[in-house]
């Protein structure tokens, strides 16, 4: 079997033409993944210019509300750009810049990896073109305009369903046109190994700060680790440092949509099978000849029809376990957070919050949760104005 | 008997003319009578694409006839409904090509053994790499199946690993990115058959960005068959059902500057 699985799932699914370029990214990846000098120089962009460690939050309202385990919260949010994707985009940035590439492109669905990617460009001075639906560039246009400011040219994807899975398809059909002087920054725990493992290990800084601060917290690991769920980068990261520790639930939160027993959701372990697709054996939602399904989600970052592979195996075996969150849910919690901590998250981070509701009052309170937010909300805003009826404009 | 990929080559020249179509575009009936005209027209192997939602290998043109057979209600039982008619009336050489998903999800076994059953040579699927072919390849070897390899211009070491263990063809990309006409191939297309038939006799035909008969003939010259995919659907696209006429004519002239390469 080939490389990168995880169980049954992963492996290098990809043309030939992309071959040689991911082994050669996988080897430089082992070599500045241990070199002294590249740490260095990745930590203190993480420290100096991203804004890390985040802050292990104690939401001390939304604990007394909800009557059970404290709540904390891993403020991924309060990163530059905004989100946790800043962590992935300097990792691979500066390990695209060391492989001598001179040009970024990345995919993006609600934009927050196309702003931290065209950020880290400006920044390390790389030319970088972003790839994004044209669907998502008419919900999400301030990121759009974000990126024009950083530099960056956007290119709508009219083709499929002009979402996220499209944006990847033209992503990907870019890279094999260029790859000499080209690095693409795939933004999520998936696509084909070595893109699993390396933005496993670049967001897996979440769980190994997590877990410290918690410790120095609580004297005591969490009862779970709670994280929202597209392709799975920022909950693959949250768990990571976690999965040894076998007392710690860690579960993944997939978006349901207009609920899962609608043709309107994108819960991919709840609804999905296996197949393979991105590069990678995973669960997808498809139909019943293996077309690739249009999914739909309020949230634009967790409207993908598949899921990391790790995150599939970490369900095969039950070591975390993956819940469904309808609209609904994610944008009542959004309107919770805001209200009872003063908090605007990501819709997207809605969903992981939407199931602390759920189950805080479950355990007892000398027990802990953590809940990653992945992202801060301003994006949103108006998209939840219009959901509730309200008529603004951005 | 001779297996039908090897027939495909074995022309008065030993050069082959292959042909790509997308299923249902525009519709099932069209597909048998295409497949039709252009062994009339002298093609010498029919690759038949089954529709994917997300065909990552293919250019524009390409993507949009996999839409409009997809849009038709094209399904993997419809494109094996659309060989068995074939095979009703002609001994034309098929392969297959489609994405790994549309196969995985069929079931590797069930999937070749309807390509046995119905006598479809080969396969090739552009989103399957060296690395993994070995879980399709235990199951197309048990129907006799091949699993067509990939070479392409970023190859480079690893072209002889791959050719050494290459069956029925190697498909030779001759270019970066994805598929669609070009004006100008660039690379150097006759080192890479070179290294390639020093470890090899497999036939090799090159495809991606061919269109015009002069680039088949050169394309032939260097290699043993020259493959064209957008340029026969842009064909389909531009005409519809009444493309057959078109096919014939554009097949023949290409086949002609193939088989005087």
């Amino acid at each position: 079997m080939s490389k990168g699985r995880y169980g049954i799932h992963g492996g290098q699914y990809i043309t030939e033409t992309l071959m040689n370029e991911l082994i050669r990214l996988e080897e430089a990846y082992e070599h500045y993944k241990n070199d002294p000098q590249f740490n260095q120089e990745l930590n203190k962009l993480l420290n100096e210019y991203a804004g890390r460690p985040s802050l292990l939050y104690y939401a001390e309202k939304m604990t007394k509300d909800l009557g059970g385990a404290k709540i904390y919260l891993k403020r991924e949010d309060l990163n530059h750009t905004g989100s946790h994707k800043i962590n992935n985009v300097l990792g691979q940035v500066l390990l695209a810049k060391k492989m001598g590439k001179t040009r970024v492109i990345a995919e993006t669905g609600a934009g927050q990896h196309g702003v931290a990617t065209a950020t880290a460009a400006a920044l390390l001075g790389m030319e970088c073109e972003v790839y994004m639906g044209k669907e998502d560039t008419d919900r999400q246009a301030l990121n759009v305009y974000r990126m024009e400011l950083l530099g960056a040219k956007v290119h709508p994807v009219t083709s499929g369903t002009q979402t996220l899975k499209d944006a990847v398809n033209e992503t990907m059909r870019e890279w094999s046109n260029r790859v000499n002087d080209t690095h693409y920054v795939l933004g999520s725990v998936m696509g084909p190994h070595p893109f699993p493992m390396i933005v496993r290990d670049f967001q897996s800084i979440i769980s190994k700060e997590a877990k410290e601060q918690i410790l120095e917290a609580e004297g005591k690991l969490p009862a779970a680790v709670v994280a929202c769920v597209g392709g799975g980068s920022n909950a693959m990261g949250a768990f990571y440092n976690f999965i040894e520790d076998k007392e710690v639930e860690l579960i993944g939160c997939e978006a349901a949509g207009k609920g899962v027993d609608t043709a309107f959701h994108a819960a991919t372990i709840a609804r999905g099978s296996i197949g393979i697709f991105h590069g990678m054996k995973s669960y997808f939602c498809q139909d019943e000849y293996g077309q690739i399904a249009p999914v739909y989600s309020i949230s634009a970052g967790l409207d993908y029809p598949g899921i990391g592979p790790e995150h599939a195996n970490l369900h095969d075996t039950g070591r975390a376990q993956y819940v469904p969150i309808t609209d609904d849910e994610a944008v009542d919690a959004f309107e919770y957070l805001a209200r009872t901590e003063g908090i605007i998250c990501a819709i997207e981070s809605a969903h992981a919050i939407a199931q602390v509701r759920k189950i805080a009052a479950n355990y007892s309170s000398d027990q802990s949760i953590i809940v990653c937010v992945s992202g801060r909300g301003d994006k949103d805003v108006a998209a939840i104005a219009r959901y509730r009826g309200v008529d603004i404009h951005d | 008997m001779t297996d039908m990929i090897t027939k495909a080559f074995d022309t008065p020249n030993k050069k082959a003319f292959i042909a790509f179509l997308t299923a249902g575009d525009p519709d099932a009936d069209s597909t048998v009578k295409f497949v039709l005209e252009m062994e009339k027209a002298g093609v010498d192997l029919v690759e038949i694409g089954i529709p994917f939602s997300d065909p990552t290998a293919e250019g524009v043109v390409i993507q949009e006839a996999n839409i409009r057979a997809l849009g038709g209600g094209m399904t993997t039982d419809g494109v094996f409904d659309i060989v068995r008619r074939i095979r009703e009336v002609s001994r034309i050489p098929l392969a297959f090509m489609t994405y790994v998903n549309p196969v995985f999800h069929y079931g590797y076994d069930r999937f070749f053994a309807k390509c046995e059953e119905l006598g479809v040579g080969a396969i090739i699927i552009p989103d399957v790499p060296y690395e993994e072919k070995e879980e399709i390849e235990a199951p197309a070897k048990a129907h006799h199946i091949h699993v067509i390899s990939m070479i392409s211009p970023t190859s480079e070491e690893r072209i002889k690993g791959i050719a050494k263990e290459a069956d029925g063809f190697i498909y030779v990309v001759s270019s970066m990115g994805v598929t669609g006409v070009r004006s100008e191939i660039n690379t150097d297309l006759g080192a890479m058959v070179e290294s390639i038939r020093s470890v090899t006799d497999t036939p090799c035909a090159i495809g991606f960005g061919i269109s015009t008969p002069e680039q088949a003939e050169k394309m032939a010259n260097i290699s043993d068959g020259a493959i064209v995919g957008s340029a026969i659907v842009r064909i389909i696209a531009e005409h519809g059902k009444e493309a057959a006429p078109y096919l014939y004519e554009y097949v023949k002239s290409m086949k002609k500057a193939v088989s005087e390469a």
